[in-house]
């Protein structure tokens, strides 16, 4: 192998599959073809608590391509599972609205859908409770939140400190239901052979579908083959089977032909996940120079009766700032509700809201400018668990940001700037994400034609893993990035990590570096790397990337409608392996970050227990008006601590504190605060009188 | 029922309740149009319709026979994009890519309404001058990218319009 100079790591090289893309060639998983292909439709569930007694198909409407009604009366058992969603058609009890309770299998797509809407279905309603309120009786307090955090932590003189503080701030912000809302369904196409099962699926995480599917079907792994090649976006709603993988095969195994099943965007709304709606008192204590005595931050949650799921909210407060007082908790309420998951930042994005806005609602309280508030209170280790930081350049971000952002002349006072029917206002507010890698496998081969083929079993939703990897691989090997060429997007390679957490460079990179490394030094056709050992015997560190956002935001003074002007991100996220997929993320963030400020709400209603606005008309995703000046940049950040790139995970940290920037950014142009998301113009509208 | 798909006619026997966005997916296995909401409120699955864009899952397939529909597997090839399709490279224009077959083929359609001079509804009088970015968010906000790749989208659109 002869070296080159030239590093493929850190330039923007152009996606590997963008010209597929472009072109319409690029396949997802329900564009795969199939002979003799049937074509399901599910059935959900109209109520939000009850159980369904029977499923009966009319004689006088039956289509003579229906080819089979799966309902739990005759539907094959499953076996146990640790995701109950995933126990489809197997019990009686309905235990929330939308729920998946009969699958239709025909033999074409009109005629499924068509099945669909003449079956009928015998239900005993029950009274449910899909309200969430911060005093619910049903509260309680979970064993852990996601994904194994404690769930309360204190320490000090938490009341002590309030009782003595001269200067405090007691704020309540609400965060409401989020709905990652991929652009691309959640589909399956299931074909069996023999007691062999092909998913064609899309998921963030092929050999995690493996393993959940085939636990529930009774099948080993290995037996089930997932192939993920292209992934329309998942923002971690794809980050586990859903139930849709286990309803295609069954309908496959009972109607005895390949079968398609691809959920309708309404259905994602309640069957795939979605982010808790969060109640969250936030108090801060501080000395008259703005340093901090105590922060207490505690949020209300919700979650279904079938699953826990307990967002992290408050997890990042718990390292953010220092504080000698502190206290931090969560408390769920089980309601008859879908049961909400991972979207994009759990945790830090509804969490960071909070603390990002009561830290300005304290500026404000002290007249001290809010980056100034953040000086003050930098950590010197992390300050609950006392562990150094890996790496920590949260206030070179906050001052570099600044200076780019041009905020050094900004009048602290608001409502005072009005440009013709524009009241202008900018804030600001800080980023910070878990810097996380995962256990993988990969493999790299030298192929006769002098190319290498990398194996791992990752995916690429969109991040731009499969040129990442490409692109260290290359500069493991000592080879261009045209000698490489990576396959990833299936179970049956070697074992990945969930494309989740921002951790698939990482942690994948990690294995391919091993991999590429194992196969110089062995001189040998075939190397395999499991960095399962080096990943565990990391040294315990706080490794957190960070970065601040700054927001020029438009109040119209007569309509109150909102426009961000400007949106700016500064971040400090170890080595950028590739600055054009890395922007795409960080401007990716951020716009999603802008949607939950001022647009996204999944309203429940309590009194049926349904997504009202459950479509994309209703439920408002940032369109192309939405969106003016979107910009990001980075540090240059050295930390070798976190894995052998020097990388921290850059997927979700634009999503962090974003929305908080905004809403700083809002209050600084009108003088409104408005603590419950998102920012509409009719919360504004009665103060801009 | 005959269907004129970038070029080439299909006789094909179809449900009449087929949406055009079906008999592309399913019949023709032209998957570059998608499916993102089936209710005309995403964009993904826009096509162009005797040069028109259309959402193609509001269509019904039999309701169409005969007319010209351009999808994106009949703007250009991987190794001769269309300007649009070289413009969504070259800006990184996409993340995902399930969005983007609709927002190219959007792009064509609406490169083609400006240059007939209809207005958007940010259009001032006596506008003429290039089409700015303001116009460009207008027109395509019809297209949704949930990977928000608005900011690359727009300076690819500007490039292949000349901009």
């Amino acid at each position: 192998m002869t070296a080159v100079t030239e590093r493929a790591v850190g330039a923007p090289l152009g996606r590997i599959e963008g010209p597929a893309k472009v072109t319409g060639a690029a396949r997802y998983a329900a564009e795969y073809p199939v002979e003799n292909l049937a074509h399901a439709w599910v059935i959900q569930s109209p109520v939000a608590r009850g159980t369904l007694d029977g499923v009966v198909v009319d004689p006088t409407t039956e289509d003579k391509d229906l080819l089979a009604v799966l309902w739990h009366g005759n539907a094959p058992r499953l076996e146990e599972s640790d995701d109950p969603e995933l126990a489809v058609l197997q019990s009686a009890r309905i235990s929330y609205r939308g729920q998946a309770l009969a699958l239709v299998v025909a033999r074409t797509p009109e005629a499924a859908r068509r099945a669909a809407q003449v079956i009928r279905l015998e239900i005993t309603e029950e009274p449910h409770d899909a309200l969430l309120t911060a005093d619910h009786p049903g509260l309680y307090t979970p064993e852990q939140v996601n994904p194994a955090f404690p769930a309360v932590t204190e320490s000090g003189d938490v009341a002590g400190a309030f009782a003595a503080a001269p200067v405090t701030v007691d704020v309540t912000y609400r965060t409401p239901a989020l709905h990652n809302n991929p652009m691309e369904p959640h589909a399956t196409i299931a074909v069996w052979s023999g007691d062999d099962l092909v998913l064609y699926d899309s998921n963030q995480h092929p050999p995690g579908v493996a393993a959940a599917v085939g636990a529930v079907l009774g099948l080993p792994a290995e037996r089930v083959h997932v192939i993920t090649e292209h992934v329309g976006g998942g923002f971690g709603s794809k980050g586990t089977a859903r139930p849709n993988a286990v309803l295609a095969a069954l309908g496959a195994r009972v109607v005895g032909r390949p079968v398609k099943l691809v959920l309708p965007r309404q259905a994602l709304f309640s069957m795939v996940g979605y982010r808790t709606p969060t109640i969250q008192r936030i108090r801060l204590a501080a000395e008259r120079d703005g340093t901090l005595t105590a922060i207490d931050h505690e949020a209300v949650e919700q979650t279904s009766r079938l699953y826990e799921f307990a967002e992290q909210t408050t997890v990042a407060t718990r390292h953010m700032y220092a504080a000698p007082h502190r206290r931090t908790g969560h408390r769920l309420v089980r309601l008859d509700v879908p049961t909400p998951r991972w979207m994009r930042a759990p945790g830090e994005a509804p969490g960071m809201l909070g603390l990002e806005c009561a830290m300005d609602e304290l500026a404000e309280r002290l007249g001290l400018d809010p980056i100034e508030l953040r000086v003050r209170n930098e950590p010197r280790v992390e300050p609950e668990s006392g562990v150094p930081f890996s790496s920590r350049h949260y206030l070179d971000c906050l001052r570099e940001g600044a200076e780019r952002f041009g905020w050094a002349d900004r009048d602290p006072q608001p409502r005072r700037r009005r440009e013709g029917a524009w009241w202008v206002g900018t804030g600001v507010a800080g980023a910070t994400y878990p810097t996380m890698a995962q256990p993988s496998t990969a493999r790299v081969r030298a192929l006769p034609d002098g190319r290498y083929e990398v194996a791992v079993a990752a995916t690429d939703i969109g991040t731009g893993a499969r040129t990442i990897l490409t692109q260290i691989a290359a500069d493991e090997l000592g080879v261009g990035v045209g000698r490489v060429h990576v396959r990833i997007g299936d179970s049956t390679l070697p074992m990945a990590s969930v494309a989740g957490g921002s951790s698939g460079s990482a942690s994948w990179g990690w294995a391919v570096t091993g991999a590429c490394r194992a196969l110089r030094e062995s001189g040998s056709e075939e190397a395999v790397y499991d960095s399962t050992e080096e990943v565990q015997r990391q040294e315990k560190e706080g490794k957190h990337a960070y970065g601040a956002h700054f927001a020029e935001v438009r109040v119209d003074a007569d309509t109150g409608e909102v426009r961000v002007s400007r949106l700016f991100g500064m971040y400090a996220v170890g080595r950028v392996l590739n600055p054009r997929t890395a922007r795409s993320q960080f401007i990716s963030g951020m716009t999603m970050g802008l949607g939950m400020a001022l647009h996204e709400e999944g309203v429940l209603d309590p009194a049926t227990g349904d997504w009202v606005n459950h479509d994309l008309a209703e439920y408002h995703v940032p369109a192309h008006a939405d969106v003016e000046s979107i910009e990001a940049d980075w540090l240059d950040e050295r930390d070798r601590a976190v894995n052998p790139m020097g990388s921290k995970g850059i997927g979700e940290i634009g999503i962090v504190g974003s929305p908080a920037a905004i809403v700083n950014a809002v209050w600084h142009a009108t003088g409104v605060r408005v603590r419950d998301l998102p920012v509409r113009l009719d919360k504004l509208l009665p103060h801009l009188g | 029922m005959d269907l004129v798909v970038n070029g080439v006619e299909h006789a094909l026997d179809l449900d009449p309740r087929t949406t055009l966005l079906d008999a592309l997916r399913e019949h023709l296995h032209l998957t570059g149009a998608k499916k993102g909401c089936d209710h005309g409120q995403c964009g993904a699955c826009t096509v162009l319709l005797d040069g028109r864009r259309v959402n193609s899952c509001l269509i019904l397939a039999i309701s169409q026979q005969g007319v010209p529909v351009t999808t994106v597997e009949g703007l250009g090839t991987e190794r001769e994009p269309h300007p649009v399709q070289q413009g969504f490279l070259d800006h990184d224009g996409f993340q995902c890519g399930y969005c983007t077959p609709g927002q190219i083929c959007s792009a064509v359609g609406m490169l083609d309404e400006v240059a007939r001079g209809w207005p958007s509804a940010v259009t001032r009088d006596g506008d003429d001058g290039p089409l700015d970015d303001a116009e460009i968010r207008e027109r395509m906000s019809g297209n949704l990218c949930r990977c928000g790749a608005y900011a690359n989208i727009v300076p690819a659109i500007a490039q292949a319009a000349g901009r």
